[in-house]
């Protein structure tokens, strides 16, 4: 096996806040590996946004975050803003959510770019924009060389979102962290995204942190996967394993929350009843027992710890906080969640 | 671009114009200017009705409004009580309020951005409660106060402790001073020290907390997350994206504020006896001098218009938005 | 349900169902707001000091009536115990005069803010409400008055009405008259945005007038800006006819005014630094006061909106 590119080992992050401290991020733990895809799925607010800030530093100051973030055996946790500069960009770089507020309005498409390059390399300026045009080009832009004087309110998102990963693009960086990269974006639109995501993998020999509320971007894109709930990973294996082995009742209620279409024709959600704890205060037990149809008394009284799940065919990442987790691996899908289109319908999942 | 220039420029105008009708509308019902002269039994009626007539005041308030406001377009402002042609007299009186309001408005611009600036980035720590103290603090000094304060408390004990005059309280310049403008820096920096830095304190707190709220805004964007991202020092971070944009709404604000500068500086010259334009507004207010208090009051509100020009050109220069639009 | 209303009709208690979900909403929003304000030391050192010193102006006023104008045999004394702010030239009691101003000040303040909040609720909600060409007019007479100086304004037509004697209403009326557009252009633009909120909207679909709507549903809404506004309206209100005062033509005696105390002592502040500093620092510590009340109420009502903090 190669050794992971970033390593991440009990991962706390607290915020303060008005009703006392949020707990975040309560233990993270996963490697990432070279020229993987690694996704990262979850409700909202369970955390995802959070461990891809930690991964670049760039969580806010309120912030403390403890455990360990490796990259490549070097401890990013604990270093100041300055000693971070020289890694963000060049070894990790980020694609953040929304491209309509992520590109700074005052300044040209080009100059965006031209900065990246030359955060990191000492070339010329004339050939950083040779190489900010090409790296436009790489990303889809048409005419790339008159839009470099273009301006982000002259794209529309797709073309933004295009500039975002002409950015990551810049160094060949070793990671890149997209946070949602296609959820702001026009249907249409996310495809083409995406495809120009995969060529700026293919270019960088990148791995990607993928975060994404869509399953089927995770089955067409991802190696492995991670599912997060209540600031934790609560199971974690390849795509396959995360399908076809469920090893966590959470997950299943994740893919059964998949609209999908009955013989009427009518979009149906299955939906996982209750909400999501709030991150006040301690958990005790395992944080998905109130909303889980197999929770059983010790659910409530201990938290169960990541583990290997040992189904025969499970590959060798396969991992589930689950107590049950081998005997979920054996059920059926359908049988967990009953089809909540009739029931109670003020309860939103993702 | 120049459309978007071009409409505010006819929009002002049109504004100018409604403030000039209710200005005038105003000012002519504020009394009878001849009212002291009438009630001198020894005044031959004759003068009366001369004044009368040179003041157009025999005349009902449209068509006065008429000769005034033509008058104007062509540079004339009228004359005053005594006869005398308010133009010229308008221009000497602002020469002497610009030399406090115009230093005034440059250093309490570059104070409020740096204190902003500095304030956000230490945002929760003591520099940033101290600074925020402060603005509020200056921010409820009524501007006399100020004025008063280091009229009394710095400058006189200054003078008294080293028996001459380091802080002149009186007047913009000393009447005996002499010589080339560069024999004259010491003089004047002596009397434009404190009303300049009594006006900068009246004005520059409420810009601080702006400026240090945009600065805490837009550290907060998806876009500056984005710069930190791409491992550009911090100083470039902070000037290149925050700064460069939290500068587009302050510019505004600043500008709006041009008004209350010019109302400051009426305060500052009264306690300092500077015979500047808001001294010569009070007195002609005082003596009901009609054309005096129209030309005061014309000249802000030009002024004031203007500012507000020179931001909107400020704003589309800065923001590539409202540039190509 | 299986009976079809119509779409009319099947609204109505989607509204009354939304409309008691947003009055729960609402009411939990003050009881954290006034959490969050009992919080704010900053906030709550101003609302008692700032009640403190009305309360002691009252029952001082109260017992002691004529205090204020009452020559008393002692001239130019420094503070003692007979007379803790020391006296003026002409042997007034600068502690009972100082009081005096400063419940002339917040009463007038009083009176402009609750002018301002009432006038520039109805032009801005109107403005806001009903856009368009109504929306033009007022938004232009604002301009208007943002162009020349308030002071200035104030200036002229304090001149004008000088012959009636300059009682302290009139000061206040005037003041009141010419403050209330900033309220205004804040309750217009939160009017802009709220009107195109669902709640609204769907009041607008049942055939609610526009008075009813402006009243029921916006007002209620854009309540937290009025009220912070409003406040920082007393503040400005005191800077401003303390400024008059001070030049002499807000408050003049026989009545009393902190502007016009401070004005009277300027004179000898270097010798009777007492004459000025009393007076001078009441004014400030008062406005500064209602500045502290002004800035948690901010906070508390719209942290988001909030400018002083983080
Ligand atoms: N700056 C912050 N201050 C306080 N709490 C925060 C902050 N950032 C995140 N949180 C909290 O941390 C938790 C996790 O948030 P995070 O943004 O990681 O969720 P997410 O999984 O990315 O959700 P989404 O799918 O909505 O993006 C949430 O409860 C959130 O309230
Ligand atoms: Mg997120």
């Amino acid at each position: 096996m190669p050794e992971p590119i970033i390593e991440v080992n009990d991962l706390r992050v607290d915020f303060p806040s008005e009703d006392g401290t949020v707990h975040a991020i309560r233990g993270v733990h996963f490697d990432l590996f070279p020229h993987e895809v690694f996704g990262i799925v979850g409700e909202s607010g369970s955390g995802k946004s959070v461990t891809s800030l930690a991964l670049i530093g760039l969580l806010a100051k309120s912030a403390t975050a403890t455990g360990s973030i490796k990259l490549n055996g070097e401890e990013l946790l604990g270093k100041s803003e300055k000693e971070l500069t020289p890694y963000r960009g060049k070894t990790i770089a980020m694609i953040f959510q929304d491209p309509m507020t992520s590109l700074n309005p005052v300044y040209t498409i080009g100059w965006q770019i031209t900065e990246a390059i030359q955060a990191h390399q000492s070339v010329s300026k004339e050939d950083a924009k040779k190489e900010a045009v090409r790296l436009l080009e790489a990303a889809g832009i048409s005419q790339a060389e008159n839009r470099m004087e273009s301006y982000p309110h002259e794209f529309s998102g797709g073309m933004r979102q295009r500039a975002v990963i002409a950015i990551a693009m810049a160094n060949s960086p070793q990671v890149i962290l997209a946070d949602e990269p296609t959820t702001a974006l026009d249907v249409t639109v996310q495809a083409q995204v995406l495809d120009t995501l995969k060529v700026a993998l293919r270019e960088t020999q990148a791995s990607l942190v993928l975060i994404t509320h869509d399953l089927g971007v995770i089955a067409g894109l991802a190696d492995r996967v991670a599912v997060m709930y209540a600031g934790r990973i609560v199971e974690t294996g390849t795509v396959e394993d995360l399908f076809y082995r469920t090893a966590m009742p959470y997950t299943h209620g994740l893919l059964g929350s998949i609209p999908s279409v009955d013989d009427t024709g009518q979009e149906r959600l299955r939906q996982i009843p209750g909400a999501p704890p709030t991150m006040v205060g301690d958990v005790q037990g395992c944080p998905f027992a109130p909303r889980c149809p197999l929770r059983q008394a010790t659910c409530f009284e201990v938290e169960p710890e990541l583990v290997k799940v040992t189904n025969s065919e499970s590959s060798a990442f396969h991992t589930s906080a689950c107590h049950f987790a081998n005997d979920v691996t054996l059920m059926p899908a359908a049988s967990m969640f009953t089809d909540t289109s009739s029931a109670d319908e003020s309860e939103k999942t993702i | 671009m120049l459309r978007f220039i071009g409409k505010r420029l006819v929009m002002s105008l049109g504004v100018l114009w409604a403030a000039s009708v209710l200005v005038f509308i105003m000012v002519a019902n504020s009394g009878d200017p001849l009212f002291d002269l009438k009630m001198n039994p020894l005044t031959p009626k004759a003068s009366i009705l001369y004044r009368e007539h040179l003041l157009h005041l025999d005349k009902s308030i449209p068509e006065r409004y008429w000769i005034w406001f033509t008058g104007v377009l062509h540079g004339d402002f009228g004359k005053t009580l005594h006869g005398v042609p308010v133009g010229p007299q308008l221009f000497t009186h602002m020469a002497v309020t610009m030399k406090m309001v115009i230093p005034a408005l440059l250093l309490a611009i570059v104070i409020a951005i740096s204190l902003g600036v500095y304030s956000a980035t230490k945002r929760g720590r003591w520099q940033d409660k101290g600074v925020t103290f402060t603005s509020f603090l200056f921010l409820a000094t009524p501007v006399f106060v100020v004025g008063l304060f280091l009229k009394f408390f710095v400058a006189i004990p200054i003078d008294q402790h080293f028996q001459k005059v380091i802080l002149s309280t009186a007047g913009d310049s000393s009447p005996t001073a002499t010589g080339g403008f560069f024999q004259r820096i010491p003089d004047m920096l002596s009397h434009m020290t404190l009303p300049t830095m009594t006006l900068v304190l009246a004005v520059f707190s409420s810009w601080v907390i702006y400026q240090r709220s945009t600065v805490l805004d837009t550290m907060d964007q998806d876009y500056v997350m984005l710069a930190r991202s791409k491992g550009i020092s911090k100083r470039r971070v902070l000037v290149r994206h925050i700064l460069r944009n939290a500068l587009i709404p302050v510019t505004t604000v600043i500008a709006l504020d041009f008004a209350g500068l010019l109302g400051g500086a009426v305060i500052t010259e009264t306690v300092y006896s500077w015979n500047g334009l808001g001294l010569w507004f009070l007195n002609g207010v005082n003596a009901l001098d009609i054309n005096v208090v129209l030309a005061y009051l014309m000249f802000t509100a030009t002024t004031v218009i203007i500012f507000n020009l020179l931001a909107d050109l400020a704003y589309a220069v800065l923001d590539p938005r409202i540039r190509y639009s | 349900m299986s009976i079809n209303f119509g779409q009319a009709m099947s609204d109505v208690p989607m509204v009354d169902i939304d409309n008691s979900g947003l009055s729960e909403e609402i009411h939990g929003q003050w009881r954290m707001a006034l959490r969050r304000f009992r919080r704010d030391r900053l906030a709550m050192f101003g609302l008692i000091t700032f009640l403190t010193i009305l309360l002691i102006a009252t029952i001082y006023t109260f017992v002691n009536p004529a205090g204020w104008s009452e020559l008393t045999t002692s001239f130019n004394q420094p503070p003692s115990w007979n007379h803790l702010f020391g006296t003026t030239g002409s042997g007034l009691d600068l502690f009972s005069a100082c009081l005096k101003g400063a419940q002339q000040d917040v009463i007038i303040a009083f009176v402009v803010a609750s002018i301002s909040m009432v006038l520039g609720t109805i032009a801005g909600g109107v403005a806001g409400y009903y856009k368009g060409s109504i929306d033009a007019v007022v938004m232009r007479f604002v301009d208007l008055l943002l162009v020349i100086p308030l002071l200035a304004i104030l200036i002229v037509l304090s001149r004008i009405f000088a012959g009636s004697g300059n009682s302290w209403w009139m000061i206040a009326i005037l003041i009141g008259l010419l403050s209330w557009t900033y309220i205004a252009r804040l309750v217009r633009a939160e009017f802009l945005s709220l009107r195109e909120r669902t709640f609204v909207e769907a009041a607008t679909a049942l055939g609610a007038g526009g008075r009813r709507i402006i009243f029921k549903h916006l007002v209620p809404n854009a309540i937290g800006t009025i009220i912070v506004n409003t406040t920082l309206t007393v503040s400005g209100a005191m800077l401003l006819e303390s400024t008059l005062s001070f030049l002499g033509l807000g408050i003049v005696p026989p009545q009393v005014s902190l502007g016009m105390l401070v004005q009277e002592g300027q004179d000898s502040a270097t010798t009777q630094p007492w004459l000025f500093a009393f007076p001078a620092g009441m004014l400030l510590v008062l406005i500064l006061c209602v500045f502290f009340i002004g800035d948690g109420l901010q906070n508390a009502l719209d942290p988001r909106k909030s400018r002083s903090r983080a």
